[in-house]
């Protein structure tokens, strides 16, 4: 007994950290994932000229809270026949996928959950793409034709494009020759090349960019979720709590997914020519666009209808200023040099996050849906070639370019080509689908999804 | 200590879900306990300090494989094959057979101490902190000494991507 | 890592109940599913040994077996689909079609 009670407080001390950090993701993960769909309502309220969520509380800020209260309150119901066990499985699954996926993500130099994984970047590609575990038994507990129909086509969708995203996250990772996360950010600093790998492997970043938005079902890639087509596909008969979930699931995904491409392509938590002398007045940049919200905020103020609100935007602009005083000590003060990789490198991170996020939310708004075998067919005979080509060409460059010594921004003598040859390669296979596609107009769709 | 307690929780794990998997009636529950032997075997490895095997058999085996199991078994999935018997004619033969071949892995595992010059090799490990780090390793061992099989397993896998799509096509 | 015996232990326990499965259920998948639980204890046994013998041969040939179990998994459901869609049953005592 006392040698168990001996090994669990040496447990204790060494992992406190990470138990911690994982303690305060799962608790705080939802309410962010909360205000990311008010984001979006917002914003597909602006693009549509109208004005989103404005009733409960300022502005609509307090309409996750509503929302979830909403989810929880609900009632409960099961099908009948259901399988009870893979019913209540199902929605865990996704949801812990997604969740365990974010332990293998470097926030900073020093924000890591579970430090210096040897294989880093494939845990988190690896452990997200468990979750279509919880979208094929979600449908299949379901006991509804739409439901299974629809997780079939949603994982069939996921699998295919899981593997045009990982060829190109391997042409982006033969630039790294690590699968280390950490180490993939250092590599785009000064100290090895100083050039973010999206200049280096364009194609490899749109690629990704295009199959992570289909690996996390969004539009233009989400039949299989919308309503209009299969009414809301796999998710379906799950109501409440268990809705809420999945929900949380596939924006946990689109962060997780959204912290690679910027991890490896985007530079995580670097700035824009970190290191570099000339460019230090970027380090203003952060704080300076604090104030600026914050003065925007300042401006707005008078112009709100009631007091509540005037107030509530004084003290928004209150916390962005705090905010810019946080961002602004590393850089002005010397005695807060240290925090400057931390503070700085957070708030690029998470800049960069929510740029892809925003293009996610945007292309959701503007572009409609793909049926399901243009789907298929985008994944398997554009996609997937492309990323294949990709990886070779990127790799006779990067033989060329050890050949002649070349690092940092001189790649980009021998990358460019290779992106363009890719180029070239994609056109070909865009010009031939074409050609056949009008040979055979009238082809019917494939017919074993079409049920 | 943390490392018995890990192998002690995996191996419960993976002998329970696989007892479970060949004795379930229903083959989407087999299905999700043969997911979850994978899982603690892939915990086996990974306290072996095997983490690319590890995450190698996640997203091959459990995200691959399992998943392609899990779609044919939605597919040939029929209600009244829930009523049917579920053990072979042959279950009880079977079983005897499967006890003699335990009794001589135990024989084998166990005679390891008493006989000398067999069985089990008493070398001790090289502590954790020596190992090279292993992605490199498994890659450097892969494309150097193993390239050969390397290539004839993507021949492998080619071949039966093609058998398996022309197996599944439908005639028309 | 805990001595060598606990692995054959564990390796041979779950080679022993994917063999009762194989031998012992009807439904050809389940048999399969068996086959894959066999496929995986031989791994654990060679990782075992890796580690034990700091080679990491073991765990490259594991990597193979690997390989090898998704090609065989997904030629041996494009056998059993292709037999479901012909005689509508997947049990292993119905496919008698070449008997006597």
């Amino acid at each position: 007994m006392q040698a168990v009670i001996q090994a669990t407080m040496d447990f204790l001390k060494l992992y406190w950290a990470p138990l911690l950090c994982g303690l305060v993701i799962v608790a705080v993960l939802p309410l962010i994932v909360g205000y990311i769909v008010l984001v979006e309502r917002k914003l597909m309220a602006d693009m549509q000229a109208r004005l989103g969520p404005m009733r409960v509380g300022p502005h609509g800020l307090l309409q996750p809270i509503a929302d979830a209260v909403k989810l929880l309150i609900k009632e409960d119901i099961i099908p009948d026949n259901a399988d009870k066990l893979v019913f209540w499985l199902a929605p865990v699954l996704s949801v812990g996928a997604a969740l365990l996926s974010i332990a293998g993500l470097a926030i900073g130099p020093a924000f890591q959950i579970a430090k210096d994984i040897n294989i880093g970047i494939l845990f988190v590609v690896g452990v997200s793409a468990m979750g279509i575990f919880g979208i094929v038994l979600g449908g299949w507990a379901s006991n509804s034709h739409y439901s299974l129909m629809g997780s079939l086509r949603s994982s069939a969708q996921l699998v295919s494009y899981e593997t045009a995203a990982g060829m190109a996250l391997v042409s982006g990772l033969l630039l790294t020759g690590t699968l280390n996360v950490r180490a993939i950010v250092e590599a785009q600093s000064i100290n090895k090349e100083g050039i973010w790998f999206v200049m280096l492997a364009p194609v490899a970043f749109f690629i990704y960019l295009v199959a992570s938005i289909a690996e996390t079902n969004r539009a233009p890639f989400d039949l299989p979720e919308a309503e209009s087509e299969l009414v809301a596909g796999y998710m379906t008969e799950f109501s409440g709590f268990r809705w809420s979930l999945y929900f949380l699931a596939e924006y946990t995904n689109m962060i997780v997914v959204s912290s690679v491409a910027t991890t490896l392509f985007l530079g995580g938590w670097l700035r824009p020519f970190a290191g570099v002398h000339f460019f230090n007045f970027l380090d203003y940049v952060p704080p300076l666009l604090m104030i600026g919200v914050a003065g925007y905020c300042l401006l707005r103020t008078p112009k709100q209808p009631s007091r509540v609100q005037q107030l509530f935007m004084l003290a928004v602009a209150g916390l962005c200023l705090a905010v810019a005083l946080v961002l602004l000590a590393p850089v002005a003060l010397p005695i807060a040099k240290p925090f400057y990789a931390g503070i700085h490198g957070g708030f690029w991170f998470i800049l960069k996050v929510s740029a892809y996020i925003y293009f996610f939310m945007w292309l959701r708004f503007t572009i409609p849906r793909y049926r399901f075998d243009q789907l298929m067919r985008l994944g398997w005979q554009f996609l997937i070639p492309l990323s294949i080509v990709n990886v070779l060409v990127v790799g006779v460059a990067l033989i060329v370019g050890s050949y002649f010594n070349l690092h940092g921004w001189s790649m980009l003598l021998v990358t460019t080509p290779a992106a363009i040859i890719a180029l070239v390669v994609a056109l070909m296979i865009l010009a031939a689908g074409q050609q056949s596609s009008a040979g055979k107009e009238n082809a019917p769709a494939s017919d074993f999804y079409a049920g | 200590m943390l490392d018995k307690v890990l192998f002690y929780i995996f191996a419960g794990l993976a002998i329970t879900s696989a007892a479970l998997m060949v004795t379930r009636r229903n083959a989407v529950h087999s299905a999700i306990f043969l997911v979850t032997a994978l899982l603690a075997t892939a915990g086996i490895f990974l306290q072996l300090r095997a983490e690319f095997l590890f995450i190698v058999q996640i997203i091959l085996y459990v995200g691959g494989i399992m998943v392609l199991f899990i779609f044919v078994i939605m597919l040939v999935n029929l209600d009244v094959a829930l009523q049917q018997i579920q053990f072979a004619r042959q279950k009880w033969v079977a079983l005897i057979v499967a006890l003699a071949l335990s009794a001589q892995f135990g024989l084998m595992l166990w005679s390891s101490e008493k006989i000398p010059g067999q069985g089990i090799p008493v070398l001790a490990a090289p502590p954790a902190s020596e190992l090279p780090p292993n992605s490199e390793a498994v890659a450097r061992s892969l494309f150097g000494t193993y390239l050969l099989a390397f290539e004839i397993a993507s021949v492998l896998l080619l071949v039966a991507m093609i058998g398996a799509v022309v197996m599944a096509k439908k005639e028309k | 890592m805990l001595p060598i015996g606990h692995y054959l232990f564990l390796s041979a326990a779950l080679f022993i109940i994917g063999v009762i499965g194989v031998i012992t259920r009807r439904n050809v998948i389940v048999i399969l599913m068996s086959i894959e639980l066999i496929l995986n204890a031989v791994n654990i046994n060679l990782v075992a040994f890796s580690r034990l013998y700091g080679d990491v041969a073991g765990q490259v040939v594991a990597l193979f077996i690997i390989a090898d179990a998704a090609a065989e998994a997904a030629v041996g459901l494009g056998i059993i689909i292709a037999f479901f869609r012909n005689r509508e049953t997947v049990l292993a005592d119905e496919m008698d079609l070449l008997k006597w």
